[in-house]
């Protein structure tokens, strides 16, 4: 009798625990990516997945960039900047702790930033840094920032993934075990499958929902949808296989969300090289892309078709598609004014990612069609960091530019391109030190002007941010101002 | 005897050595900067100099090859350039998935294999010999990528049995990481049973024309013994030397079905490695495998000698 009575009753408390746990929403995630990070060091690679891992998540800089792509305060409570323009000084929250347990103070951000842009630095970006004269603790939570000259994206810069604050202690083991200040802890990185965070019980902001979040990696286009349809992942925020997406979008147990990114997809053209020096032969080029035909063909139609080298999303975009339509009959015209009347042959180099391989093929059909013959060499990152991007050894070139507002690689003397152009350069040089916004998006509009004007590139398009996930979970982001898979705000609806 | 063996591993040794400088000098050749890599396209030249300071790549082509040679020997594989952990422990991590992964893939590739080659030896010439023959040609011909999707789509998403990839570790329990690996140890096994079950038909049928097999059978031994005690036994040694030879080719193999099954094996870890260029983890991995193959084929040479005086003087 005791036995059926204890029987009873462990089984009402296991049903009753049961039913408990139906009604609380669920507070883990497993989520994928489609490139493991090397590392979990933001500060020390340029490597996207690991902002993907890190960003806001497990550190945080001063400042942060948010969905819709402004900027915002994070480990700063505020800020005052002198009216020239070249003083910022810093209010840090109170009670912020690292993950170790020690606190943060306006020691770590000296640290950081210093460190960021010390002789023999690895940091990715010592760009971001430049203009920083000096950085000094004026007392435990107030940073002072001397500049060089006023820039106007300095805040920006300081919510890149790459201007976190790190601790001292931790800062040369962040690579293996990342110590940040963030709403999640690292927990487990088992190398080639996944790296898990936990919840920071300690946070100092507001709490997260999630008690665990877990990284998978998934490389393989089918692989990512199998997982998604097994149920084994739920969420792909930058789902790599545009073909599949429709059964998703057919399926109620989905949400698939199309965002942009900052990526700028561009048919990278060799300036310094004849016959590409030539403006004209550029222009042709330009007449010749059909862009729509190369969203369609290599991205099954998402992506927005680009005039020149900056986000469509942005408030200071300008549309240029139109100053070169697609004209073959034009471009023919301009080939032979060029002197290439029977048009010419030159060399396409493609990197990995499909939307240059695929595109690559068709704008090769396409340019044919206006007597430019292109041999198409396929070529791995390595290679093409190598002879692309270091050594100038190319033609033309596909290669989608993720980094944001990056349109001042346009002035940079012994970039790739090998364009220089004395206007661009003034109008950058006053942008650096323009900090009114009104005055900011003029400047920028008139850079986005020169450098379409002057056809330096192919402008092909915007890469898409196709996110999937459960229809259950909400607060992913939509959109990917900056490299980041940020789960700060991200819940199981019930 | 001995002396057999001596000069086999000295050729061992050869082998070994020449492996060691040919990956080294193609892996110098191939275009690709490891540091640049890392910081990629907005980095300065300063930071990307200063990273290959940091991971010894300033050094000449004969020191780092000596420093990788003299490690090796004293069992420090060198330190992965983008992870920054030990080689040898990123290998002790993936073989944990790879060698199971593997060794469930032989066994049931032989488990398969040998009935199906038994009973189609048995049955020469009749339908359910043509039959068996005609679905291995298939087995062959099916790329084991192409039937992994298969499998997945019907196990994993339709009928919800096994995840669709993925590895969740050891520590989670002996079955959960069994059944991650199931599907794939399928795809891989079945083409190599395909080919296993058409060598053994093929080395049966051979021993099945033997004097001794005329002898059992006229002596009256009912043929399924003939089969089991006699043919059989000396049919298997063909068949152990491609089992041999498949166990190598299965580790080092499963490149392809380990990204469908996005399992974190040695053949991801040197994939990975290449295209990051990672070059002290593709060195050393790749030296690795040559050292397995090598060593499985000095074992199964030592084997014949044994089996065959007339070698040893060879």
């Amino acid at each position: 009798m005791t036995f059926t009575c204890k029987s009873i009753l462990a089984g009402t408390a296991l049903a009753f625990a049961l039913t408990t746990s139906a009604l609380a929403a669920r507070t883990d995630l497993t989520l994928a990516i489609q490139l493991e990070p090397p590392h979990l060091d933001p500060t020390a690679g340029a490597a996207g997945a690991i902002d993907d891992v890190t960003y806001a998540n497990i550190f945080q800089g001063l400042t942060r960039i948010t969905s819709n792509g402004a900027v915002a305060a994070s480990l700063a409570e505020s800020w005052r900047i002198s009216d020239d323009g070249l003083v910022y000084t810093f209010k840090l929250h109170d009670g912020v702790l690292f993950h170790d347990g020690t606190a943060l103070d306006a020691g770590d951000v000296v640290f950081s930033y210093d460190r960021a842009r010390a002789e023999g630095s690895t940091n990715a970006q010592t760009a971001l840094f430049s203009a920083i004269e000096s950085v000094e603790a004026v007392d435990d939570l107030t940073v002072k920032v001397t500049l060089s000259h006023p820039q106007g994206s300095f805040l920006y810069n300081m919510g890149w993934g790459d201007a976190v604050i790190v601790a001292p202690e931790s800062a040369d083991t962040n690579k293996e075990k990342p110590i940040g200040t963030g709403p999640f802890k690292f927990d487990s990185w088992a190398k080639g499958s996944a790296v898990t965070l936990v919840k920071n019980p300690d946070y100092w902001g507001e709490p997260v929902a999630l008690d665990k979040a877990v990284f998978r990696v998934i490389s393989d286009p089918a692989a990512a949808t199998a997982a998604l349809l097994a149920g084994d992942i739920q969420a792909f925020p930058a789902f790599p296989a545009p073909e599949a997406v429709i059964q998703f979008e057919n399926d109620p147990r989905f949400t698939v969300v199309i965002g942009s990114t900052e990526g700028e997809t561009i048919l990278s053209t060799n300036n310094g090289k004849p016959p590409f020096d030539d403006v004209r032969v550029r222009q042709a080029i330009a007449h010749a892309l059909d862009r729509q035909a190369i969203i369609d063909g290599a991205m099954f139609g998402f992506g927005t078709p680009i005039g020149t080298h900056f986000a469509p999303h942005n408030p200071a975009y300008v549309e240029l598609v139109e100053l070169y339509p697609y004209d073959p009959a034009k471009s023919k015209e301009l080939l032979a004014e060029a002197g290439y009347p029977d048009g010419f042959e030159a060399t396409l180099k493609l990197p990995p990612p499909t939307y240059a391989r695929r595109g690559g093929e068709i704008i090769a059909a396409q340019l044919r069609e206006v007597g430019i013959n292109l041999e198409i060499i396929p070529v791995e990152w390595a290679q093409w960091l190598d002879q692309v991007f270091k050594a100038k050894d190319y033609d033309l070139t596909i290669v989608s530019h993720t980094e944001p507002n990056d349109i001042g690689i346009y002035v940079r003397d012994d970039y790739y391109f090998d364009y220089h152009s004395d206007e661009l350069k003034q109008v950058m040089a006053e942008l650096d030190v323009t900090a009114d916004e009104d005055k900011r998006s003029e400047l920028l509009r008139k850079a986005q002007e020169i450098i379409s004007a002057d056809a330096v590139n192919g402008f092909l398009f915007e890469l898409p941010k196709i996110g999937i996930w459960d229809a259950k979970l909400q607060g992913l982001w939509h959109n990917m101002p900056i490299q980041a898979d940020d789960l700060t705000d991200a819940y199981w609806a019930d | 005897m001995l002396s057999y063996a001596l000069r086999r591993s000295l050729i061992v040794l050869i082998t070994l050595v020449a492996a060691s400088a040919i990956v080294f000098a193609v892996l110098e050749i191939v275009p690709g900067d490891p540091a640049r890599l890392m910081l990629g396209m907005n980095a300065t030249e300063d930071a990307v100099q200063a990273l290959r300071q940091q991971m010894g790549l300033d050094q000449s082509v004969a020191v780092r090859y000596v420093a990788w040679i003299g490690g090796m020997l004293t069992g420090d594989f060198g330190r992965s350039y983008t992870y920054a952990v030990p080689v040898i422990d990123l290998v002790r991590e993936r073989l944990v998935v790879s060698l199971p992964l593997a060794a469930m893939a032989l066994v049931l590739s032989t488990a398969i294999a040998i009935p199906v080659g038994v009973f189609s030896a048995a049955r020469r010439g009749t339908a359910a010999d043509t039959g068996v023959m005609a679905a291995t040609q298939l087995g062959i011909a099916i790329p084991n990528f192409w039937f992994a999707i298969l499998l997945v789509y019907l196990f994993a998403i339709t009928l919800r049995l096994v995840p669709a990839g993925g590895f969740p570790g050891w520590q989670g329990g002996v079955w959960p990481a069994l059944s991650a690996l199931i599907l794939p140890a399928i795809a891989l096994a079945l083409p190599q049973a395909a080919i296993l079950s058409r060598v053994t038909r093929s080395a049966l049928l051979d021993v099945l024309g033997e004097d001794y097999i005329r002898t059992a059978r006229a002596k009256g031994l009912p043929s399924g013994l003939v089969l089991r005690r006699h043919a059989l036994r000396n049919a298997l040694i063909p068949v152990l030397t491609i089992l041999g030879l498949q166990f190598s080719f299965l580790l080092a193999g499963t490149i392809i079905i380990e990204n469908v099954f996005y399992l974190p094996g040695l053949g991801r870890l040197v994939f990975q490695a290449i295209t990051q260029r990672d070059l002290i983890v593709v060195e050393s991995v790749v030296v690795l495998l040559v050292a397995t193959v090598v060593i499985v084929n000095f074992l199964v040479d030592l084997a014949y000698a044994w089996a065959d005086p007339r070698l040893r003087r060879r």
